[in-house]
Formats: structure tokens, C-alpha cells, sequence
């Protein structure tokens, strides 16, 4: 057992500098999460106030356990677009009695609820996380529908909500919708599509086509209550299982559901102690360095994220700038793989095929701390074997089965971004430090191979090269790929599950795989065939 | 007095709590085996398992059980007992069950029946007094009292411990007053007569402990004031009285010698008197048997009163004196009740009952201390049937003031989780400057408020105590919830909202908001507080900049915080109310336990706000219900005899 010491000094000008940095960097953070707090502003929520209504989150701090932790996933989705922060929808998992619910609640104050494009990718993330983890889904609905301006984007990829509710009661996996307002049209599948349908009395308004409608359509005269109404599915249609006297109410009645709901973990079970790391989470904030060429000591980091600062390195001497070991977070046991020194060579690549292998023979997750700049590239490398040895690695990442849980620290550029389970990887969660980067390379790197290709077509067509240009195109490439590789960018577009707090790192790790192992933890029995 | 001599081996104790326990303490340290009693809602108290034998009296009411004579006789014969001690209060003073020991060929512990008869009757003894040259109060016949009688007091001829007792001040009242006192000692005592005194006002209560052998040897063993009461009942009873001289002791002994000598007494007894402002004294009554305070007057004397009533039934002499008198002793009796509500008996559950720092349990401390006559541990049922004290707390002291001290501190410090008691206001009492200067009358509970006295912890202490509450039970939730444990409680990486916990205590709502963040805690309740430490059973604060502590016991909804500043019972409102359970509005709920004993309406009629719709019997207390609102009494869901839980619906009033 090896118990990691700090080499930290927290009265250099380094880690002062960094420490700064990074709480700039969580201003920033804090400023757009406060969009997504503010919903559609105040004079919206206000009016839903006025209405005698709940804010989502408000509905969510009366379904969740007292005291309980809620991690809220996407805050920043559709951040960078033309949409609100947030995408008018709140997803996260909260504990409900005793229970992990992956929760999603529509936002009422932002256009009604309504969904637009990316409101339905952080909708269909939310169903995907629910699905690998077997995390019963509990749906606070209020909302008016498809954003009709963005209707084109939204109909027919939008079909598969009601194609994920479903199959995720297939696979056992419980849904609830309970519904606080409008649920209409295509929204009316949502409750049908659930296993358990709450509605509030006078407020819920379940129905395919509204009065104006069916009046077009048959001629008909009908009100609200009469096509949709809580009482009528209540007490006449079978729609709605439980009719509730209020939004209190509503929430006190699936608070019931899920305790009735016999829901028990198939993952096994953490360790009843353990201990906090010796080292202060606080620190994280100095140690990632202002400038992401320069790397840092991932152990530094492991520190303060496990167990007792207790990490039992796997192969230390060989493959140096990818650190393998074995640790636990919060009881549950890991193994992480956390590069050093950005680059991944041959050694590196096969030291992680083969410790990812280890860990699928021990049904042990896996986390990756991310600072990597790619593979290595040049003439010994190729001739070495780097594409065989990278491919191993991928290999062994895409194979794997079991969870994956992701740390983006730093840089995460080329098919570094793969090996250590980008999103394209389908880790359980992804979640971003505020100052890091993922591009296919480093901004400069981009602009460099742009201009020199351009250069060689230059030459090739006989012509004079301009230089001028080919300054203001650096320029503008290095700028747009800069923004591009940001954390904001990238979280708005769904590519992670959310920016963090460095110093959340190990709390959010720890509700993660408290998550995880609400479905079973078993390694894969084979893998794509290991080119050697 | 028949078992003259014989040694008593074997001894049943015709009583329960901690009467039983302090006869059994004395049967343990001289060798006697002793042998219990028990009624139904009894059976877990300790008393019963200290006993060497217990013997079950079916039932729940005291007539079912610690008054009915041929049981208790019976138990006595099948037990193997050779001799019955009474105890106080139930059978003690009743000369019929001191016959019938004595029939059964069994010591009787107490004075003969016949001294009993003779005191048994307020009404006669108080003329036998009078002829004996003990100053006595004049008396009335309940029927023929004038407005110039008034104020008087309506007082059970059988009676004692304050029960049947009732003030009139207005003519108007006298009926119902007498009624109500005629019920209660029909109740309490099996006899419905009742007579009139005039009221005394700013008296003191003082009483001689009397102890008299077989042969002829009579002891005053001092004075005791037990001033502070309400409803005519003691709760605080001290030795010497702070108001005596040795020129009121003098009279004193010589009247309560004489009354004893009247009447042939033998056994341990009280004379009880008032001492009027003028200092004049008039004799109230004998108690033939021990008094629920005696232990203040063992104390002082350093003895053991119960023992010399065992060896003198036995037939053992007094020693020619009785012993000097060292320190103060004063006792406090702690009560499960509310005075608050009008000294509304509690029962339930005593979940927690620790008083630190007892240096004795049922016996002299060694040297000056505290001493701890209790009838319950933690984990006790307190139920409606009978007499609703807990335990006595005895301090005693070279002074006065010190024992005040030492007692107030004690009762401060101590731990008692799951009921409401006197223990605030009997603190407040001890600290009072009017009753350190000795300052004492009948009427000083009312003349200085009960209210302000019941008063316990401050707005503060409650606010800090309910905020220590809430970050107790996040820290316990923390560790032990289903999920996530270790995960920081309330965690959020978006925060948009405190957590919310809502309390009620003292019958008020107070919502308790906060938010423990990285940088500490974040509340709206106190402007200036800081956490500094939080565990499931304890939580450190720093309050305006003091740093205290906070003991928290979490009992499911109820929740106890003990601190420096005072004990806070907090109650946990659910945050969900199932639609189903909420109350009608203009229900009328039954504020306590206890049986239906009078139904003053019928359904159907109107009744105006303040009506009196139905008589509550509880702790043998008999307690108006009264209508809330004006309106239609549109249901009336119980009858008399019905015993009704708290809280239950007795009535709907459809507001006019």
C-alpha cells in the first residue's frame, strides 16, 4: 500500500499564479451557471410564482431526500447558441428515498417549457445515462411542446424520447412522469409511454390535440379539463395513476413511488469506511499550471482525490508519462489511468491496453484524468509500431466494459482524446476542469498545418505565397479553434456532462459511481483482436 | 398496634415509582426482601423488576389496581409477606386497608388505624386539633357559604396531594367548583365529601415531620416549607423553612407534639400548618404516613426515615433525642407537564432521563451533594393513570442558597428527551432572587407569572439549537443514508436553494434554512454564526462570537438539543402533509389523552367561542374543552367513558 505525499508548495508564485487563474476560470464557470439558474429571468419566474407554481429546481429540492446531494448534468448545454443556457431543461441524479433517480424537469419560465434542439440532446443524454446505469427516471413535466420555429430539428429525431421511455421500462428500469402543466401532443406519449403517471388536480393537461384543434378537426366543443384534465385521467381515462391535490402533493406521491419501487443496486456494495485523502482538495486549484504545454504530476491530483491518498501504481517504472495504479473513491474500488506527461508513446499505449485489460478481468472501473497532447508523431515512432500500439489502446478503451468514468484536467487533443475515453468513447460520464481544452490539436498546431499545406499548394501551382493572408488566417483559425476547444463550447454542446469544480472532483467521482453501480460492474470477455 | 416485636422479613410495598423504590432501597440495606405491586400500564417500570417478587393488579385504573384492598392483601398472603407498607398517596391514609393488613396477621407500617380514622376526616380532625389547642382555621359548609366567606377554598375531606382541591372568589363559581372538587375526590379518593376554608393569601406552607415509637417517645424532626405550589400541590420543599425563627419553631413543635399526643400517633407523620403573613399559625391537617418530601428532612438529620418506620413497627425505641440538624436541604419535584399550557400532564415516552452529577439514588449522600429519588429511566412509559412526577431532585448544602445553586445547575444540566416538564420553571424558581431571599408564599407561582417562569431557553438558544438540529441531522443523514454516504450533505454544483428543515417548538413553526458550502455555513436564522464542527450527536457553533456546543439526540420526529443556554424540544414537521390525514377545519382535538368524563352539548346544537363542550379526565385532573370558534356542532365523535388519544377529533364546529 502506498500512500502518496504532497510535493505542493502553496507559497510559490507558481501555484499562486495557477490558483488565481483557476478562480477566474470558476467565475467565469459560476457566471454561466448562473444563466441557467435564472431560467428565463425573473419577470418569468415570477409570474410562475404568482401562478402558485414551483420552479423546477424547486421541485427537485421537495422530491429529493433531506440533506441528500443533487448533480446536476449539462448546466451548460445549448450554452454558445442561439438558445438559453441550460436548454430549458434541468437533468441530474438526486437520491430519493435512498433511492438514485436520474431526474429531469422542465423548465416552465424559458418559452414555456419548451423544447428546442438541444433541449432534446441533453433530454436524449439524460435517457442514455438512465439506460447504463439503470437509474429509475423520474420526469417533472411542464412543458408546451416543441419550439415550433425549430420544429424541423426537433420532430423526427425528437421520436425517440418516447422510443427510450419505453424500452428503458423493457429493461426494467422504472420511469415516473409526474405532471405539473402542459403535456400535450407529442408530450401526451411522455406520461403514456411512463410506468407510473402522477398529475396535479387543475393543472395537468394531458391530451393529443387541444380545443382549437379538435374543434378543426371534428367540429367538436370541448374545454381543457374536459379533453385532459387531472380528474378525467384520474377517474376516467386510467391515464394518470395518481391524482394529486397539488405540486406538494405530486411530489409526496412519487416520493411513495420510488420507495415502493424494491429498487436494489446489482453493482457491489462500496466499503463501509474509508478514509478522506490526506490532502486538501483546495490545492487542486494551484496545481494545474496557466499554460497547458507545461504538464503537471497527475499524482498530485490522485492525491487528493482517493481514498486515504492511497494509489498502488501498476508498471511505475515502465511507460513514465502514463500513470496506471489502483485506488478507491468513496469505498468503491478503481483503477485510473492519468497521463503525465501529455504524450502517449508506444510503451505508454501498451502499459493501458493491458492495465485496461486487468481491470475488465476484476470487474474494477476505470477513470481517466485526461492531460494529453496525442500520440507521439515522427519517423522512429511510426516505425516502431505507434499506430499498432495506439490502436491497442483504443482497442482495449472501446471493448471495455466495464464503467468508465472520464476527468478532463488539462489538454485532451488528438487521438489522445480517444485513448483515454473521449465522449465518442461512451464513458458512463465525462465531466471538464474549467481551463481545459479538447481539438483535434492545440490551436497553433492547427493553424501551423494549415499554412504549410497551403504553402506546398502554393509551390506546387508555381504561385508567390501570401504571406499576409496566410497571417490573417492563422489568426482566425488559431482564434476559432481556441474558442472552440473550450470547456464552455464544449459542455454547451453536450460533449461532456458538465464543467466542475475542481475541488467537486472527488464528490462528484463518488456520487458517479454510486451511480454506476446501480447497474452490474462486469468486465468485458473479449476484445477486437490486438494487432501485435 | 398488633406485630408488636416481630421482625419483618418479608415486605410488600402497596405502591409504585419511586415510593416503591425508595422502601425497596431501605428493605435492601437492612436485609428485607421487598415485594411489588403492579398495575398493567406499570409492568416495564423499574420498580417492578427491583423487587425480589411483583405481583400483577389487572387493570389500568387506580381502582382497578393500588386501591383495591383485597388484592393487594391477597398478593400480600401469596407472596409470603409479613408486613405492608403503604407508601404515599392510594391506600396509605386508609384505615379500612390498615385493618385489613392487620387482619391478615400482618405488620402494618404506619400509624394505627384508629389514629388514622382520627385524621382520616379533615373535617374531625381539625375539631379534635382545636380541642387539643392547636390553632385551626374556621370551616364552612360548602351549602351555606356567604360572599363574605369568599375567597375560600374547596378542600376533599379524604384528600391530599392538592387533588379535589378549587379557589372561589365569586359566589357564581361556588356550584361548579364544588362539583368539580367532588368528582376529583370521588376519583382520586373513593369519598366525595368536601368542606371550606377560608383562603389564606401570601402564607407559607410549613409542616412538622413527626416520628413516634411504640412507647411513648415523640419526635419533631424540624420544619419544612413547601410554599412553591400549584394547583395546591408541592414542588419545591425545602429544611429549615427560611421563614422560621426559633421562636415559630418553638410553637411549631409544641403544636405538632400536641396533635401527635392527641392521637396517640406512632410511625412517621406530618402536621401540616399555615403561617400566615402576621405570623400567626393554623393547623391544615395530619398525613399519617410518609410525605412525598421527606428526603429533604433525612438529609438534614442524617436519617433514614423508612427504616425507622420498619424498626418501629418492629417495636424498636427512639433514642431519647432526635439528631442535630446539619445544612439545607431542598427538593424539587419534576413533573411530566406543561406550565405553560396550564400544567397540562404529558405522557408518552421518557426516551432519555440523565441527571448528571447525582451523588446518591434513594439514600443520604455521604457527605453534602445531590441525591436522585426517581421513579423512571430512560425509556419509560409515563401514562395517563396516575400522578404524573418523574423523580424527585434533592440538594443539599451547608446554605440555603448553595443548595438552591447546586439544585438549579443539576436540573439545567440535566437530560430528560420526549416529554415536556416543570424542569425550566422549577430552575427559574431556584434562581429567582424573591426566592433566594426567601421570599416564599403559596401564591408565588402566580404572583410572578407562571409564564415568564416556565420560560427556558431564549430566542437565540432556540434559533441556535433548532440550526444545531438540522446540521445534526444532515451530518447523520450523511453518514448513514442508502446512497452516497460520505458524500457532503445538501452537496450541489448549482446551488439555488438552501436546505429547509421546519421545526415546531413551543408550539410555534420556525423554519430553519441553510446551506453548508465549502466556505462554511450559510443561514438566514442567526446574523452572526459560524460552524465549526458537526457530528450526528453534536454540533459546535459559534453564536455572536461564543463558541458552544450542542448535544442533539435525534428520537424519529422529535428532536432534543442540550446545550449551555438550555434545553430545546424540537419537533420535526413533516415536509409533505398526506391530504388524508389533515384535520377538518373547525375540529376540536383532545389537547391530551385521557377518558371523556362529561359531555356538556349534543350534535346538532350551537355553541358560541369559548363553550365548554366536554369534560377530559387525565392524571385524575379533570380538564375543559372548550369550543374554538362559534358555529354548528355538526359531529360529536365521542361519549362518556370513551378514553380518546391526544389529538384525536372530539368534536366539528361548522362556523356560523
Amino acid at each position: 500500500m502506498t500512500t502518496l505525499t504532497s510535493t505542493v508548495d502553496v507559497n510559490s508564485s507558481a501555484y499562486r499564479d495557477n490558483r488565481d487563474a483557476m478562480l477566474g476560470k470558476l467565475g467565469q464557470l459560476n457566471t454561466e451557471h448562473a444563466k441557467a439558474l435564472a431560467g428565463g429571468g425573473q419577470k418569468y419566474v415570477d409570474r410562475h410564482h404568482n401562478r402558485g407554481k414551483l420552479l423546477a429546481r424547486e421541485r427537485i429540492e421537495l422530491l429529493l431526500d433531506p440533506d441528500s446531494a443533487f448533480l446536476e448534468l449539462s448546466p451548460l448545454a445549448a450554452w454558445g447558441t442561439e438558445f438559453p443556457v441550460g436548454a430549458s431543461v434541468v437533468v441530474g441524479i438526486g437520491v430519493v428515498e435512498g433511492v438514485e433517480c436520474l431526474v429531469v424537469a422542465n423548465d416552465p419560465t424559458v418559452r414555456g417549457g419548451a423544447s428546442n434542439p438541444w433541449t432534446l440532446r441533453k433530454s436524449f443524454r439524460a435517457s442514455e445515462i438512465a439506460a447504463q446505469n439503470r437509474l429509475p427516471l423520474v420526469q417533472l413535466v411542464e412543458s408546451g411542446g416543441a419550439d415550433l420555429n425549430s420544429q424541423g430539428e426537433i420532430f423526427i429525431p425528437g421520436g425517440r424520447m418516447f422510443r427510450d421511455l419505453t424500452r428503458a421500462s423493457a429493461r426494467r428500469i422504472p420511469t415516473v412522469a409526474v405532471v405539473f402543466g402542459n403535456s400535450t401532443a407529442g408530450g401526451a406519449y411522455l406520461p403514456g409511454m411512463s410506468d407510473h403517471v402522477v398529475m396535479v388536480k387543475e393543472r395537468a393537461k394531458v391530451f393529443l390535440a387541444g380545443p382549437p384543434l379538435v374543434k378543426m378537426a371534428t367540429g367538436e366543443d370541448a374545454d381543457d379539463e374536459e379533453l385532459g384534465g387531472a380528474e378525467m385521467h384520474a377517474r376516467t381515462s386510467g391515464l394518470a395513476d395518481y391524482l394529486a391535490e397539488d405540486e406538494a402533493d405530486a411530489l409526496r406521491i412519487t416520493r411513495r413511488i420510488v420507495a415502493n419501487l424494491n429498487w436494489h443496486k446489482e453493482g457491489p456494495a462500496p466499503d463501509a469506511d474509508f478514509a478522506e485523502p490526506k490532502f486538501d482538495a483546495e490545492e487542486l486549484l494551484g496545481l494545474v499550471p496557466t499554460d497547458l504545454k507545461v504538464p503537471f504530476d497527475p499524482r498530485q491530483v490522485i492525491a487528493r482525490l482517493v481514498d486515504g491518498s492511497v494509489f498502488d501504481e501498476f508498471k511505475p517504472r515502465y511507460g513514465a508519462s502514463l500513470v496506471t495504479g489502483w485506488a478507491a473513491i468513496h469505498g468503491y474500488r478503481i483503477g485510473i489511468l492519468a497521463n503525465e506527461r501529455g504524450v502517449l508513446f508506444s510503451e505508454e499505449a501498451q502499459k493501458a491496453a493491458q492495465f485496461i485489460q486487468l481491470a475488465n478481468q476484476r470487474d474494477i472501473p476505470l477513470l481517466f484524468l485526461q492531460n494529453t497532447t496525442g500520440y507521439m508523431v515522427g519517423k522512429e515512432y511510426e516505425r516502431a509500431g505507434i499506430i499498432k500500439h495506439g490502436s491497442m489502446m483504443i482497442n482495449a478503451v472501446s471493448n471495455s466494459q466495464v464503467p468508465h468514468l472520464t476527468v478532463v484536467m488539462g489538454a485532451s487533443y488528438g487521438a489522445g482524446n480517444y485513448g483515454m475515453c473521449g465522449r465518442a468513447y461512451d464513458p458512463r460520464f465525462l465531466f471538464t476542469w474549467p481551463n481545459a481544452r479538447s481539438a483535434v490539436m492545440g490551436p497553433q498546431q492547427l493553424a501551423g498545418v494549415l499554412s504549410i499545406v497551403a504553402r506546398q499548394a502554393a509551390v506546387a501551382r508555381g504561385q508567390d505565397y501570401d504571406e499576409a493572408g496566410d497571417a490573417a488566417m492563422r489568426q482566425m483559425v488559431e482564434s476559432t479553434v481556441e474558442s472552440q476547444s473550450e470547456a464552455a463550447y464544449l459542455s454547451g454542446r453536450i460533449y461532456d456532462d458538465g464543467v466542475i469544480d475542481p475541488r467537486d472532483t472527488r464528490t462528484v467521482l463518488g456520487i458517479c459511481l454510486s451511480a454506476v453501480h446501480t447497474a452490474p460492474v462486469r468486465g468485458a470477455e473479449g476484445f477486437g483482436v490486438f494487432r501485435m | 398496634m398488633k406485630g408488636k416485636g416481630r421482625v419483618i422479613s418479608t415486605l410488600l410495598v402497596a405502591n409504585r415509582g419511586e415510593i416503591a423504590r425508595r422502601v425497596f432501597r431501605t428493605c435492601r440495606d437492612v436485609g428485607i426482601s421487598p415485594v411489588a405491586v403492579f398495575a398493567d400500564p406499570d409492568a416495564a417500570l423499574p420498580f417492578v423488576g427491583e423487587a425480589d417478587a411483583a405481583v400483577r393488579l389487572p387493570g389500568n385504573t387506580p381502582a382497578e389496581t393500588y386501591l383495591r384492598v383485597d388484592a393487594i392483601i391477597d398478593a400480600a398472603r401469596r407472596m409470603g409477606a409479613d408486613a405492608v407498607h403503604p407508601g404515599y398517596g392510594f391506600l396509605s391514609e386508609n384505615a379500612d386497608f390498615a385493618r385489613a393488613v392487620l387482619a391478615a396477621g400482618l405488620t402494618w407500617v404506619g400509624p394505627t388505624p384508629a389514629a388514622i380514622d382520627a385524621m382520616g376526616s379533615k373535617v374531625a380532625a381539625k375539631k379534635l386539633m382545636a380541642e387539643a389547642g392547636v390553632p385551626v382555621l374556621p370551616e364552612f359548609d360548602p351549602d351555606s357559604v356567604t360572599a363574605d366567606d369568599l375567597p375560600i377554598l374547596v378542600k376533599a375531606s379524604a384528600g391530599g396531594g392538592g387533588r379535589g382541591m378549587r379557589v372561589v372568589r365569586e359566589l357564581a363559581q361556588l356550584k361548579d367548583q364544588v362539583a368539580l372538587a367532588r368528582q376529583e375526590a370521588e376519583s382520586a379518593f373513593g369519598d366525595g365529601t368536601v368542606f371550606c376554608e377560608p383562603l389564606l393569601e401570601r402564607a407559607r406552607h410549613i409542616e412538622v415531620q413527626i416520628l413516634a415509637d411504640q412507647h411513648g417517645t415523640v419526635w419533631a424532626l424540624g420544619e419544612r416549607e413547601c410554599s412553591i405550589q400549584r394547583r395546591h400541590q408541592k414542588i419545591i420543599e425545602e429544611t429549615p423553612s427560611p421563614a422560621v425563627d426559633a421562636e415559630i419553631r418553638g410553637r411549631l413543635f409544641a403544636a405538632a407534639l400536641a396533635a401527635a399526643k392527641a392521637i396517640g400517633y406512632v410511625g412517621a407523620g406530618t402536621v401540616e400548618f399555615m403561617l400566615a403573613a402576621n405570623g400567626e399559625l393554623h393547623f391544615l391537617e395530619v398525613n399519617t404516613r410518609l410525605q412525598v418530601e421527606h428526603p429533604v428532612t433525612e438529609c438534614v438529620y442524617g436519617l433514614d426515615l423508612v427504616a425507622w418506620q420498619l424498626a418501629i413497627a418492629e417495636g424498636a425505641r427512639l433514642p431519647g433525642a432526635p439528631p442535630e440538624p446539619r445544612g439545607h436541604a431542598i427538593e424539587v419535584r419534576l413533573y411530566a407537564e406543561d406550565p405553560a399550557q396550564d400544567w397540562r400532564p404529558q405522557s408518552g415516552t421518557v426516551v432519555y432521563f440523565d441527571i448528571p452529577g447525582v451523588n446518591s439514588e434513594f439514600t443520604v449522600p455521604g457527605e453534602f451533594g445531590l441525591r436522585l429519588d426517581g421513579g423512571i429511566v430512560s425509556g419509560s412509559e409515563v401514562s395517563t393513570f396516575y400522578d404524573p412526577m418523574l423523580a424527585k431532585v434533592i440538594s443539599w448544602a451547608p446554605q440555603r442558597r448553595s443548595a438552591a445553586r447546586r439544585l438549579a445547575a443539576a436540573l439545567h444540566d440535566t437530560r430528560l428527551h420526549g416529554l415536556t416538564t416543570n424542569r425550566d420553571l422549577l430552575v427559574n424558581v431556584l434562581r429567582h432572587e424573591d426566592f433566594l431571599s426567601g421570599d416564599t408564599d403559596t401564591d408565588f407561582l402566580t404572583r410572578h407569572g407562571v409564564a415568564g417562569l416556565a420560560v427556558g431557553a431564549d430566542e437565540t438558544a432556540v434559533k441556535a439549537s433548532a440550526l444545531a438540529a438540522a446540521l445534526a441531522r444532515a451530518s447523520g443523514r450523511a453518514r448513514t443514508s442508502r446512497v452516497q454516504r460520505g458524500i457532503p450533505a445538501g452537496w450541489r454544483n448549482l446551488r439555488s436553494q438552501p436546505q429547509r428543515t421546519a421545526f415546531e417548538v413551543g408550539g410555534e413553526r420556525l423554519d430553519v434554512e441553510y446551506e453548508v458550502r465549502r466556505d462554511g455555513l450559510v443561514t438566514s436564522l442567526l446574523p452572526d454564526v459560524a460552524l465549526v464542527a458537526g457530528a450526528p450527536d453534536a454540533v459546535t457553533l459559534d453564536v455572536d462570537g461564543t463558541r458552544r456546543t450542542f448535544a442533539v439526540r435525534v428520537y424519529d420526529r422529535l428532536v432534543e438539543v442540550d446545550s449551555a443556554l438550555g434545553a430545546v424540544s424540537l419537533t420535526v414537521i413533516p415536509r409533505f402533509a398526506d391530504p388524508t390525514e389533515q384535520i377538518a377545519e373547525g375540529a376540536t382535538v383532545a389537547p391530551m389523552p385521557g377518558t371523556v368524563v362529561r359531555l356538556a352539548v349534543e350534535a346538532g346544537q350551537t355553541v358560541a367561542a369559548g363553550a365548554e363542550l366536554l369534560v377530559l379526565e387525565a392524571m385524575k385532573m379533570q380538564h375543559r374543552v372548550v369550543a374554538a370558534n362559534s358555529g354548528t356542532l355538526t359531529e360529536l365523535r365521542v361519549s362518556v367513558g370513551q378514553q380518546v388519544d391526544a389529538g384525536a377529533v372530539l368534536a366539528v364546529i361548522e362556523e356560523a
